[in-house]
C-alpha cells in the first residue's frame, strides 16, 4: 500500500462525529449539554464541507450555524439557571412523533441521493474533490453571472442573464425588513416599560 | 517533508508525523507567544504605573517571570466546585484554546508561509475567532457560580454585538484587494509604505481604528473586559478556575490578541512587507532562486511578527490607561458609534475606489506602481470535472515538497 486514502479516513471521522453528536443531542437531558453537542455536530459538518473543497460554505457553516447555536446556548443558560427547565424529559408520544418525522425525512433523502446519476458512476476508489475557488463563483452567481453555465445559456438571455440576482435582492430586502421590525419591537417595549 | 520521512517510516506514519510537527509549531507560536506577552504585560503595566515590574527572576529584567508563574500554576490544586457540571467545566478551557488555535491555521506569517492557504482566509479567521466565546459561556455556566454566570452573559452579549462592526471593517480591505485570500491581500501591499491599505484613502485609515476597537472588544481586553470585571464580579467567568485550566483561558486570550493584531497587520499594514522594499533591493525574491527567497520570506516573517507584537503592546497600553466601561456604554459604543462609522467607511471606501481607481497623489495606487501587478478578481472558467484521484493529489504535493 503506497498511500493511505486520507480523504476517506477524514470523511469517516467527520461523518461519525457529526452523526454521533447528533444522536447525543437527542439523548442528552440537559439543555446546555444538548447545545454543546449540537455545536460539535455542526462543526463536524463544517469539516465535511472543508473536506469537499467548499471552503466558503464551510466557513459559512461555522459562522452562521455554529455561531447561531450561541444564541440557543445563551437561552439555555438563562432558562436553566432558574431551575424548572434544568432537565428536559421527553414523553413517549414525542419519541414516536420524532421517529416518524425523522423516518419520513430519511425515506425521502435516501432514494433522492441514490437517484442522482452522477453519484452512481463508478469512480476510482481514491476519488477526492480538489479545492475550488468557490467564493468568487458564488459571488458572481449572486450578481447574475452563472460561471458554471457560461456555455449553455440561451441566446436571447445572453445580454442580461440574471441567474440569482432577483432571489438575492428579495432576501436582502426581507432581512432589512426583519431588522427594522426587530428594532421597532425593542423600542416600543422599552417605552411601554418606562411609561 | 513527508517524502524525506517516508524513507525511514511507513508512509502513514510519515504523514502523521508531518501533520503533528506542523500543528506543534503553531501551538508553540501561541504558547511561547503567551510566555513573552505575559512578561511584557507585567513590564508595560509596571512602567505605566511608575513601577519597575518584575526585576529579579532570571537575572536582569525578570525575563523568566512567566516561567515561574507557569510552574506555580502547574503545582496548584485543580479545584472544581461542588455543584459544577463536571464535563462542561473541564472542557471549557480547551474549547477556548482550540478556537484561538484554529485562527492560526489560516494566518500567513510570510508570503505563502501559511498552514492552510484558504481562499476565504479572512472569513475563516473571523468565523473561528467568534467561537472562542463558547468556552467562556460554558465556563460561566458550568462553574455553578453567580459571578461566573454574569460574566459569561456579558461576554456573550458583547461578542455577538461586536462581530457586526468588526466584519464590516474587515470587508473594506477585502473590497480594495478584491480577494479574501490573506496571502493575496498581503502580497498586494508590497513596495513602499503608501501601498499599505491603511494609507489607501482616508476611509481605510479610520476603518483601521474602528477595527482595532472592535478587536479589543472581541478578544475581551480592557476597557472591554466586562466578563472578568474584578471590581464587581470577583473574576467573572474564571472565578472558580485554578491552576493549569485557568492558564488555558489566558493562553487563548493572548493567542487571540496576537491573531487579531496579525490580521490587522495583514489587512491594513502590509503584512510581511516592510515600509521600504528592502528585500527586493537585496534580491531576496523568488526570481533569484529558492534559497534567497527563503531568506526574504524569513525577513518578512520577522516583519510580520514585529507588527503583530506592536499591536499587542498597543492593546496593553490601552488596557493600563483607560478605565473599564459599563455594559451599557460597551453596547452604546458598538451600536451607536462603531457600526454606523464602519458602514459609512465601507460606503466611502467603495466610492473612493470607484471614482479614484488610480489613487490620489502618492497614496492609494499600490498596484503596478512598484512592479506589482493588480490581480483582477478571477472569474474561473467552467470546470468539467471537479475531482482527481487522491493518489494523484498526494503525488503532486509530494513533488512540490509541500507535505
Amino acid at each position: 500500500m503506497d498511500a493511505i486514502n486520507w480523504h476517506s479516513c477524514l470523511f469517516l471521522l467527520f461523518a461519525t462525529m457529526a452523526s454521533g453528536f447528533a444522536v447525543a443531542v437527542v439523548l442528552a437531558g440537559n439543555i446546555v449539554r444538548m447545545a454543546l453537542y449540537l455545536i460539535l455536530s455542526l462543526g463536524a459538518t463544517a469539516g465535511l464541507f472543508f473536506l469537499a473543497g467548499a471552503d466558503f460554505v464551510g466557513a459559512m457553516q461555522l459562522m452562521i450555524y455554529v455561531g447561531g447555536t450561541l444564541v440557543l446556548l445563551v437561552f439555555g443558560v438563562m432558562l436553566t439557571a432558574q431551575g424548572p427547565f434544568i432537565s428536559l424529559k421527553t414523553q413517549a408520544g414525542d419519541w414516536v412523533l420524532g421517529l416518524l418525522l425523522a423516518g419520513c425525512l430519511l425515506a425521502v433523502l435516501v432514494p433522492a441521493a441514490f437517484s442522482v446519476a452522477d453519484w452512481r458512476n463508478d469512480k476510482p476508489a481514491d476519488f477526492v474533490a480538489v479545492q475550488q475557488d468557490t467564493a468568487a463563483r458564488l459571488g458572481m452567481g449572486l450578481l447574475g453571472v452563472r460561471v458554471d453555465r457560461l456555455e449553455d445559456r440561451p441566446e436571447p438571455l445572453k445580454a442580461g442573464m440574471s441567474s440569482y440576482l432577483l432571489p438575492f435582492e428579495i432576501v436582502s430586502v426581507h432581512l432589512l425588513v426583519v431588522l427594522v421590525g426587530a428594532a421597532y419591537l425593542a423600542r416600543s417595549k422599552r417605552r411601554a416599560a418606562t411609561n | 517533508m513527508a517524502e524525506v520521512l517516508s524513507r525511514y517510516l511507513p508512509i502513514w506514519a510519515a504523514y502523521l508525523v508531518t501533520a503533528l510537527i506542523h500543528a506543534a509549531l503553531l501551538i508553540n507560536v501561541i504558547a511561547v507567544g503567551a510566555l513573552g506577552f505575559i512578561w511584557l504585560e507585567r513590564k508595560v503595566a509596571g512602567r505605566i504605573q511608575d513601577r519597575l515590574g518584575p526585576t529579579r527572576v532570571g537575572g536582569k529584567f525578570g525575563w523568566l517571570q512567566t516561567l515561574a508563574d507557569g510552574l506555580k500554576l502547574i503545582t496548584k490544586e485543580d479545584l472544581m466546585p461542588k455543584g459544577a457540571d463536571g464535563l462542561l467545566f473541564r472542557i471549557a478551557p480547551y474549547i477556548s484554546f482550540c478556537a484561538s488555535f484554529c485562527a492560526y491555521l489560516a494566518l500567513p506569517f510570510s508570503d505563502g508561509w501559511v498552514a492552510l492557504d484558504l481562499n476565504v482566509g479572512v472569513f475563516f479567521i473571523l468565523a473561528v475567532m467568534g467561537l472562542e466565546v463558547f468556552g467562556v459561556i460554558l465556563a460561566g455556566y458550568a462553574s455553578a457560580s453567580k459571578w461566573s454566570l454574569f460574566g459569561a452573559m456579558r461576554e456573550a452579549a458583547q461578542v455577538v454585538s461586536y462581530e457586526v462592526p468588526m466584519g464590516m471593517c474587515v470587508v473594506v480591505p477585502v473590497l480594495i484587494a478584491g480577494s479574501m485570500d490573506l496571502v493575496e491581500i498581503g502580497g498586494l501591499q508590497a513596495g513602499w509604505f503608501p501601498n499599505w491599505f491603511v494609507f489607501h484613502d482616508p476611509f481605510t485609515f479610520i476603518t483601521f481604528w474602528v477595527y482595532f476597537t472592535c478587536a479589543l472588544a472581541s478578544v475581551n481586553r480592557a476597557p472591554f473586559d466586562l466578563a472578568e470585571a474584578e471590581s464587581e464580579l470577583v473574576a467573572g467567568f474564571h472565578t472558580e478556575y485554578s491552576g493549569l485550566r485557568w492558564s488555558y483561558f489566558f493562553m487563548a486570550e493572548y493567542g487571540s490578541m496576537f491573531a487579531v493584531s496579525g490580521l490587522a497587520a495583514i489587512l491594513f499594514f502590509g503584512g510581511w512587507n516592510g515600509p521600504v522594499p528592502i528585500t527586493s533591493w537585496l534580491g531576496l525574491t523568488a526570481d533569484h532562486g529558492p534559497i534567497l527567497a527563503y531568506f526574504g520570506n524569513f525577513l518578512g516573517m520577522l516583519n510580520f511578527v514585529f507588527k503583530a507584537v506592536v499591536g499587542v503592546t498597543f492593546m496593553m497600553w490601552v488596557r493600563w490607561t483607560l478605565p473599564r466601561l459599563r455594559i451599557d456604554q460597551v453596547m452604546m459604543v458598538c451600536l451607536k458609534y462603531c457600526t454606523p462609522i464602519a458602514a459609512v467607511m465601507f460606503l466611502g471606501a467603495s466610492l473612493w475606489t470607484y471614482f479614484l481607481p488610480g489613487g490620489f497623489g502618492l497614496f492609494g495606487r499600490p498596484y503596478a506602481e512598484y512592479g506589482v501587478e493588480r490581480v483582477e478578481p478571477p472569474v474561473p472558467a467552467p470546470q468539467a470535472t471537479a475531482g482527481v484521484s487522491a493518489a494523484a493529489v498526494d503525488q503532486g504535493r509530494l513533488q512540490q515538497g509541500r507535505l
